[in-house]
Order: structure tokens, then C-alpha cells, then sequence
């Protein structure tokens, strides 16, 4: 195993910490993200009061503090991005894993739906369907998870076509294993590599993805806070409360390029040929 | 006696070329028969078709393939599967690339027995053990990738025994591997078709290993049999020109210096050009008009020695 470079730790650990905040959020919140207060409306960063302390990011139009609302919208993100990530993994990479196996018509008609999905826009498919069934927690990561999963299926496909064609899958057909043994215990696992690499740059977009639905109102809804409805509230005020759009617009920008530069290296890593690169 | 398998007429085609064109040969339990040819001959699409996994491309136009006296062509896709690696199984030329790299030696030579956990374990302990494999114990946690090329092949050879099977099919097993570490897996291969009473078809092109472990031979050339008999009737007396030239074309000890090796003038053909008639005849010393118009059948040369050449009477 090769050592990670300096750089590549740096981003691990800004992005452990931001999955640290995310997920410790209800504990290490200094205010209830929900609790309003019309006194304290659109108080500047680092306001004081006397009775509930400081508003280290300030606070938004109904008077809740934004650290709070950002820390547990990052929970939002993060839940919603992993949890649609891991759907579009688990059936882009099947798709891919038998399409590639089977080849022939099975690898024709999967093939060809990958190809209609990725032609149609991930965003526009996923308002339309968010506005039929309705928005909520589980229906933005159904409608994510079932719309991103082509690449994987395009990735899972071609290494597993080069992966089929290797001795050591001929030797265990030899040794009687079942296409199922097969896929699972000997492709899956060499194919695994460049997959990771997808569902990083996946994860990102994800994020991003959220991000969007909610500015929209189609994704996390309010009370209930998330980047992307912070920043759809706070631009109304975006003249005298700069730091609602701005703070999340933050998060957001680091937590998304921390994943894509992760994904880079990870390539890197992964990838001989770009060794002492 | 069944033969452990008896491979019958045998027929493979792709597209409109037959690659392998009535081939027929059987092994007994124990029995160590050597499959020989140049490259392209058909040997080893022979040995995939008995393991039923030939490639898309190919398909088998005739012929029976019977694995202790049960038709396998007969068979559904699933009990075939169920026979491979328990009653049937194969080892090929690159050890080191036909190990999985991502798991452990223990876990693919366990896969084979269908066992897990500490049974699975004394299973593999005692399989590694008899290959030759010292310290099972640390190897069994190893990946490929820490093993030598005589390693794995002694590892995909306990795979391909640990469930006892009739016939072990061996692609080329010590091609890759130098000559020292060649001659162990040979006599590995040799001990334990007798102990196990395995039938091994140990598909070659060098002579040398030839006459090191098999019993009997069958020469094939251009997808047929050129000739089949015991080894030492082989050697000693061939009745087909083209194992004549193989053996002429062994380098020897005491050969002078330099020498120029003796080669057989030619290639084999295409399989899309392939005649009707003697494939052999191109290259042929003894070529006659016959041999351009008629294909040779098997003839029986005496002391199970059967020979596909008009002339075979005459080969020296």
C-alpha cells in the first residue's frame, strides 16, 4: 500500500470533520435549529443575547440561530447523499454486473436505457418526478438514487467485461462456481476500484443535487432545515442579511470540492499508470 | 472398465470452419494421456468442450462427450456446473493469472469443496499439503501475488483435486514455469493420478514432457487425430510422419554444438482452409496424390498404435 500524500489527508480530515459535525449536530448544536424567537430576527454574526448567548453565524428571518440550522442541515445532506448514493450503487452496479456478464441482448437493452437516461437531464427528471409523488425525505432519495445509477452501470460494465475475460474467472467457472458466486465473490471485488471513484464524484453531486431540490422546495421541507432551503430563504434578505445565503453557499462550496478532489486522488491511487505523477 | 472420459467423434466448429473434426480418445482412471500438437491444433478447445464452457464463438457440431460413462452433452447447464471442480476439472498454462488477486489462497482452494469453516480448513491444510506446499498453515492467509509461479501452480492444482475429481484436464500446466520447477509439478501431477486414481489429459506441445509423465499419446494435428498409441511405441517407432518430425525436431544432449535444429518446413493451416483431404499433406515428406484426395483414416498399426497416414508403413 502506498502512502496517501500529505494533501490527500488534509482533505480526509476536513471532510471527517464535517461528517463529524453533521452527524454529531443535535449534541454539539448551541441552539435548537427549530426554536424562533421574533425578537431576534436577522441578527448579525456574533450577536449576544442575554438570555440565549451567542449567535456565532447570526441568526434568520424567524429568528433561529444559523449554526444551528446549517450543522443540522449538513445532517440532512450528508443522510440524503449517502443514503441515495448507496441506491444508485447498489442498482447501477447490478445492471452493470449482468449486462457485462451475460453481454448479448441482456447488455443491448440495459445498455440502451443507460444511454436514455444519461440523455436526459438528472435535475429536470428529478423535479418532475419530486412534483408527481411528492416531496419528503424518502421520495428525494428514491427519485436521486433512480436517476444517477447509469454511470455505474457504464463503469460496472466495462471492467466487468475485461474482468470476465481474465483467467482466474475462467478458472473458478472451471471449478464450478455459478454466475452468481462469480459476480459476487471474484468480479465484484476487482471492479470495486474505479467504482469507488464514481460514487465519490456521485456523492458530490448528490450533495449538490439536494442542495438544488430544496432551494426549489422540492427536497428537505421547512420547517426542517437544509443548505439548500437556508439559501433559498435568506435570498430575500440577501441585502441586509448577507450571512444566510452566504454561510451555507460555504459549506457547501468546501464539503462538494473536498469530495471531488478526494475523488482525484483516489483515482490516483488507484491508478498505476499515474503513479509518481 | 468405463473410461473416466471418453471423448467420442468430437466436432467443433466456428463459423463454417472445422477446428476440431472427429476426434476421439478416452482416459482410465490413473492413466496420464498426453494431447500433443502445435499451437492452433485444437487442443485446447478440445479440452473446453469437454469442460462444456467452450468460447461464444465456437460450437460443437457432433460427437459424444462421456464423463464416467454419463453423456454430458445430455446434461442441463446446472448439473454440468455441479460436475465441474467435483468430478471434472482443469488447470491452465498461467498459474499466477488464473488465482483470483483479491482473495486469499485459502479461500479459493476451500471454494472448489463446497466446505466451510474448520472443515473447509483441515480440507485445504491437507490438500496444500499434499501438492507440496510448505507451511500451509502461513500460506493459506497469503494473496497471489506473494506466491511463485510453482506455487500457484501446486495451488491451482489442489483446487482442481481437493474434490477428488475422475479427470483432471491440464492446459500447458508447466509452460510458464523454468525447467526444474517444470519437472516437480510433473512428478506431482504423476503421483497423484496414481494415488488419486485421476485421469489426467495434460495438453502439450513439448515432446519432453511428454515422455516425462504420460502413458499414452494422442498427436493431433490441424483438429485430428494424427496418431495415438503408448508413449515408448511413440518414441520408439512412430507411424505417422508428422510425430516423426516432432521427435526429429527435439534438440538432444550430444547433438553438436550449434547445430541447427531441425524444424518442420511450413505451418499449420488456417482452420478456414483446412482440406478435405490429408491436412498434413503441405508439410508432408512423403506426400502422395492419395494423401491430396482422400482423408486418411485411423489405422491400427499394432500394439494399440493407431495411425491417420496412407503411408504409414513407411514412416521411419
Amino acid at each position: 500500500m502506498r502512502r496517501l500524500p500529505l494533501s490527500t489527508l488534509l482533505l480526509l480530515a476536513v471532510l471527517l470533520l464535517m461528517a463529524a459535525a453533521a452527524f454529531t449536530a443535535p449534541w454539539i448544536s448551541p441552539h435548537d435549529p427549530l426554536r424562533q424567537s421574533l425578537l431576534l430576527r436577522l441578527k448579525p454574526p456574533g450577536s449576544v443575547d442575554p438570555r440565549q448567548g451567542v449567535f456565532l453565524l447570526g441568526t434568520d428571518d424567524l429568528g433561529r440561530d444559523l449554526l444551528a440550522r446549517i450543522l443540522c442541515g449538513a445532517r440532512a445532506s450528508f443522510a440524503v447523499a449517502m443514503l441515495s448514493v448507496a441506491v444508485s450503487l447498489v442498482v447501477g452496479v447490478s445492471l452493470g454486473l449482468v449486462a457485462g456478464w451475460v453481454r448479448g441482448w441482456a447488455a443491448a437493452i440495459i445498455m440502451r436505457l443507460v444511454d436514455t437516461m444519461l440523455s436526459i437531464p438528472a435535475i429536470l427528471l428529478a423535479v418532475l418526478t419530486v412534483a408527481v409523488i411528492g416531496p419528503s425525505f424518502l421520495s428525494l432519495i428514491l427519485v436521486l438514487g433512480l436517476t444517477r445509477w447509469p454511470r455505474y452501470t457504464r463503469v460496472a460494465y466495462a471492467s466487468t467485461l475485461q474482468v470476465a475475460a481474465m483467467p482466474y474467472i475462467q478458472a473458478s467457472e472451471m471449478a464450478g462456481a455459478g454466475a452468481a458466486r462469480i459476480l459476487l465473490r471474484h468480479v465484484l471485488p476487482n471492479i470495486a476500484g474505479p467504482l469507488m471513484v464514481v460514487a465519490t464524484s456521485e456523492f458530490g453531486l448528490m450533495i449538490l443535487f439536494e442542495a438544488g431540490l430544496s432551494f426549489l422546495g422540492l427536497g428537505i421541507q421547512p420547517p426542517a432545515p437544509s443548505w439548500g432551503s437556508i439559501m433559498s430563504a435568506g435570498r430575500q434578505y440577501v441585502e441586509r442579511a448577507w450571512w444566510l445565503t452566504v454561510f451555507p453557499g460555504i459549506g457547501l462550496f468546501t464539503l462538494v470540492l473536498c469530495i471531488n478532489l478526494l475523488g482525484d486522488a483516489m483515482r490516483d491511487q488507484l491508478d498505476p499508470r499515474s503513479a509518481g505523477r | 472398465m468405463i473410461p473416466a472420459l471418453d471423448v467420442r467423434d468430437l466436432s467443433l466448429a466456428i463459423g463454417g470452419a472445422r477446428v476440431v473434426d472427429g476426434v476421439s480418445f478416452a482416459v482410465r482412471a490413473g492413466e496420464v494421456l498426453a494431447l500433443v500438437g502445435e499451437s492452433g491444433c485444437g487442443k485446447s478447445i478440445t479440452a473446453f468442450a469437454a469442460m462444456r464452457l467452450l468460447p461464444r464463438a465456437v460450437t460443437m457440431t457432433g460427437g459424444q462427450l462421456l464423463l464416467e460413462g454419463n453423456d454430458l452433452a445430455a446434461l442441463p447447464e446446472s448439473r454440468m456446473r455441479r460436475l465441474r471442480g467435483r468430478r471434472m476439472s482443469m488447470i491452465f498454462q498461467e498459474p499466477l493469472a488464473a488465482l483470483d488477486p483479491l482473495s486469499t489462497v485459502g479461500t479459493q482452494v476451500a471454494e472448489a469443496t463446497g466446505l466451510r469453516g474448520a472443515a473447509a480448513r483441515e480440507a485445504v491444510l491437507a490438500m496444500l499439503g499434499e501438492v507440496g506446499i510448505s507451511d500451509p498453515a502461513r500460506r493459506i492467509r497469503q494473496y497471489p501475488f506473494e506466491l511463485s509461479g510453482g506455487m500457484a501452480q501446486r495451488v491451482m492444482i489442489a483446487t482442481a483435486l481437493i474434490a477428488r475429481p475422475a479427470v483432471l484436464l491440464a492446459d500447458e500446466p508447466t509452460t510458464a514455469l523454468d525447467v526444474t520447477i517444470q519437472a516437480q509439478i510433473l512428478d506431482l501431477l504423476r503421483r497423484l493420478a496414481a494415488e488419486r486414481g485421476t485421469a489426467i489429459v495434460l495438453i502439450t506441445h513439448d515432446m519432453g514432457v511428454v515422455a516425462d509423465i504420460a502413458d499414452r499419446v494422442a498427436v493431433m494435428y490441424a483438429g485430428r487425430i494424427a496418431e495415438t498409441g503408448p508413449v515408448a511405441r511413440i518414441f520408439a517407432a512412430p507411424r505417422h510422419p508428422y510425430t516423426a518430425l516432432l521427435l526429429a525436431a527435439l534438440p538432444r544432449l550430444g547433438d553438436a554444438p550449434k547445430a541447427a535444429l531441425a524444424v518442420i518446413p511450413g505451418q499449420v493451416p488456417l482452420p478456414s482452409a483446412f482440406s478435405a483431404a490429408c491436412r498434413f499433406a503441405d508439410r508432408c515428406p512423403l506426400v502422395t496424390d492419395r494423401c491430396r484426395q482422400e482423408p486418411p483414416p485411423l489405422r491400427e498399426m499394432g500394439a494399440d498404435q493407431l495411425s491417420a497416414c496412407w503411408h504409414a508403413e513407411r514412416v521411419r
